[in-house]
């Protein structure tokens, strides 16, 4: 067992630091739950994919480095350790592209993945209904067989970004007369500038237009967007979802940084004793996190399947993230109840957390039931 | 980069497990509460004779050399199965002995302890844990001469101890200590620092065993347990808090073993105060879920309950440890 990195990975390491010094913008970009933020959001995109800092990880004919999960790791400490943009295209990047990856055609990877890596196709993810939030598989859009393609009606709502974003992808009853609501969906990828396509931005609570409604009426996708078999999208949309829910949705680079950010503010207001813990924690919890995720990294590397593992760490950073934001608001004093500062734009998003990807009650389930292996309760 | 214990330090993390299942802890732990070491001993000699002591003792001693990785994956166990006895302190003795500049101490009293022929205690503190089994006890003081932060540090051998006083962990007997008392061994010994890390590390390690173990009990009590016709560990309010002190548990973890890799101060600081919170919040959980019953010294959840609250404060409380995080070099 060992911390040690490579000479490869700390030279790649050294590589990665050096061009985020040379192009990290000085002045943080506008926040990304805006048009213009947005926009320049996607622009940054394609400066980091133009050297090839997109996606790392993925095959170098997608537009990756081939960097496998051990360097993004150091890739994404570098990347927050420089202050550098959030992503946009996180939900291309942690959900639809790997689908792609594990079920997709090669058309549909040579199609999807380099635009994606540029930032000029920017994806949304459209899972949840109206009525199906935690109950997802109740779900209630359809899709209808048609000529060369298919016919989807219905209403998704919550969709990050999809308020200026280009593209979606989502889960359709195809089958309606299936005997379980699992049964007889179909994962599909669509335009959301299609003929059909209302977009209605929905306002967080800081009254951003964070996500949206998308409104669905007869809208047409050809054959050639099914992801996987008709009928097989439950089971192909949570073939990623609890794998990356585990590893890809937030590395711990984010936390170690903020963490340090955090740190610095409590000197810099002169170390007051009653932060004293909160502060401590928000390092401990840092590194804690770095160190779950590099064990599981090694198991994954050793060929294991990160499964319900997953879901600790996705309770685990939720909370951690809303602590250690709570504590720099407080910090800041009168400061912490100004809108888009760096921090309260973060306490606004961190607040959030346990509710993607996920609830945490959820994920509270999966642990007890497949982890600890407690009885199934009503659901 | 392989942050994994590797097969050879899970088998011996399982066979430590396997013979201490055997050893009936809890009939040994209540022998011991009442001062009857004997079947403790017993136990004491197993541990060492798997290597456990060796662990933390030189090779030109009889040990393995030091090597808290091991160390941390032993004590998990001896903490799951709540071994009594001064393990922390026998381990840290060593270290504090083995890094002495007179080697006269250590060729007197490291084979021994190495072997499981002896146990040590060793205090800081007003109370020194089971004086009474130990064969060599120590004290640690600053003397009584001079301002505080001036004083240096006396390294004593204790007079043997009066009668214990009672302790809220009956199996944790403390005597008091009189830290100016004794032969002196050394003044101002230099691997004092590190044989106070390795005690808080394998403190954070013991108290992530209890922790296991009140997480394990409580599980298989609310899968059998009924009430209104079903299982308790089915009622969501039952499995939330289970699965968050599996939460706290998993996240201690790879603190303790990367404290273990680096023993840098802020690390283990950060594992002792980690794994003693989830331990702790653990055991709160785990009383609350039994019910009455846990609430009773007789069923043996009490034997790791009152350990957790224990273990917390030893060899560096909450404060001090984050404390410590806090004024570390490293920026997590
Ligand atoms: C910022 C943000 C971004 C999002 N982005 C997207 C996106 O891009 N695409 C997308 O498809 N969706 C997105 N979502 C939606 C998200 O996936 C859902 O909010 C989530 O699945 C929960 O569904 P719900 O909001 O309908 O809550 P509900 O399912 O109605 O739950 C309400 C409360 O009841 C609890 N609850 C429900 N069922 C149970 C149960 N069985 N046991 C215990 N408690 C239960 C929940 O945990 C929760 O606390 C986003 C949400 C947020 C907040």
């Amino acid at each position: 067992m060992d911390l040690a990195f490579t000479r490869e990975e700390e030279a790649f390491r050294a590589e990665a630091r050096a061009w985020l010094t040379a192009h990290v913008p000085s002045e943080p970009l506008p926040s990304l739950e805006t048009a213009e933020g947005f926009a320049a959001h996607r622009a940054w995109e394609a400066e980091l994919a133009a050297d090839r800092w997109s996606v790392v990880d993925w095959p170098t004919e997608y537009g990756g480095r081939d960097a496998g999960l051990v360097r993004w790791l150091l890739f994404e400490e570098e990347y927050y350790a420089a202050g550098a943009p959030g992503r946009v295209n996180q939900n291309g990047v942690s959900l639809l592209a790997p689908t792609l990856f594990d079920h997709g055609t090669r058309e549909q990877r040579a199609r999807v993945l380099p635009s994606m890596a540029g930032g000029e196709v920017v994806w949304a993810q459209a899972w949840s209904e109206p009525e199906a939030g935690s109950d997802l598989a109740s779900l209630r859009s359809k899709a209808v067989r048609t000529a060369g393609g298919w016919r989807l009606s219905g209403q998704k709502t919550w969709s990050s970004r999809a308020a200026f974003a280009d593209r979606a992808f989502g889960l359709f009853r195809s089958d309606p007369d299936a005997p379980k609501p699992h049964q007889g969906l179909t994962y599909l990828m669509f335009d959301l500038r299609a003929p059909g396509v209302t977009v209605r931005p929905t306002a967080r609570l800081d009254g951003k237009p964070a996500f949206a409604e998308l409104f669905l009426d007869e809208v047409f996708v050809p054959d050639e967007d099914v992801i996987g078999e008709p009928g097989q999208g439950w089971r192909i949309a949570m073939s990623t979802a609890g794998n990356e829910r585990g590893l890809k949705l937030r590395s711990p680079g984010r936390f170690l940084a903020a963490a340090d950010r955090l740190h610095r503010l409590w000197e810099a207001q002169g170390s007051p004793a009653w932060a004293g813990d909160r502060v401590a924690d928000a390092l401990i919890g840092a590194r804690a996190y770095r160190l779950f995720t590099f064990a599981a990294a090694s198991r994954v590397l050793d060929g294991a399947a990160l499964g319900p593992e997953s879901s600790l760490n996705k309770v685990f950073w939720s909370e951690y993230d809303i602590a250690l934001t709570e504590t720099a608001l407080d910090l800041l004093g009168a400061q912490g109840e100004l809108a888009d500062t760096d921090w309260s734009e973060r306490y606004v998003f961190s607040l959030a957390g346990p509710i993607y990807a996920g609830t945490n009650e959820i994920q509270r389930d999966i642990i007890a039931e497949r982890l600890l292996g407690l009885p199934k309760g009503r659901r | 980069m392989r942050f994994l214990v590797d097969a050879e330090q899970r088998a011996f993390g399982a066979s430590l497990d396997a013979m201490l299942t055997a050893a009936d802890t809890p009939a040994v732990i209540r022998d011991w509460s009442r001062g009857d070491h004997v079947r403790g001993r017993a136990v004491w000699a197993r541990v060492a004779e798997a290597g456990v002591f060796a662990l933390a003792v030189p090779e030109a001693y009889e040990g393995m050399g030091l090597r808290p990785v091991e160390l941390a994956l032993a004590f998990v166990e001896l903490g799951r199965h709540a071994v009594p006895g001064p393990l922390v302190e026998t381990v840290a003795a060593a270290a504090l002995l083995a890094g002495l500049d007179d080697q006269g101490p250590a060729k007197r009293w490291l084979p021994a302890l190495a072997s499981g022929e002896s146990a040590a205690t060793l205090t800081t503190g007003p109370y020194a844990l089971d004086a009474d089994m130990a064969g060599l006890r120590l004290t640690i003081s600053p003397s009584l001469s001079g301002p505080a932060a001036a004083t240096p540090t006396e390294l004593r051998l204790a007079p043997p101890p009066g009668p214990p006083l009672p302790s809220l962990d009956p199996a944790r007997r403390l005597f008091p200590a009189d830290p100016h008392r004794g032969e002196l061994l050394a003044t101002d010994p230099k691997s004092l620092t590190s044989a106070l890390l390795l005690a808080r590390l394998t403190t954070a390690a013991q108290a992530l065993g209890v922790g296991l173990a009140l997480l394990d009990r409580t599980v298989s009590y609310v899968g059998q347990r009924t009430q209104f016709g079903t299982p308790i560990g089915s009622f969501q309010a039952v499995k939330h808090r289970l699965a968050d002190a599996k939460v706290a548990l998993e996240f201690a973890r790879p603190l303790l073993l990367g404290a273990a890799l680096t023993m840098a101060p802020e690390d283990v600081a950060a594992a002792k105060v980690t794994a003693c919170e989830a331990a702790y919040t653990t055991a709160r959980t785990a009383l609350q879920l039994h019910g009455a019953i846990g609430y009773t010294a007789e069923y043996d959840l009490s034997l790791w309950l009152t350990k957790a609250r224990a273990l917390r404060t030893a060899w560096g409380g909450p404060d001090e440890c984050r404390a410590a995080v806090l004024s570390g070099g490293r920026r997590c």
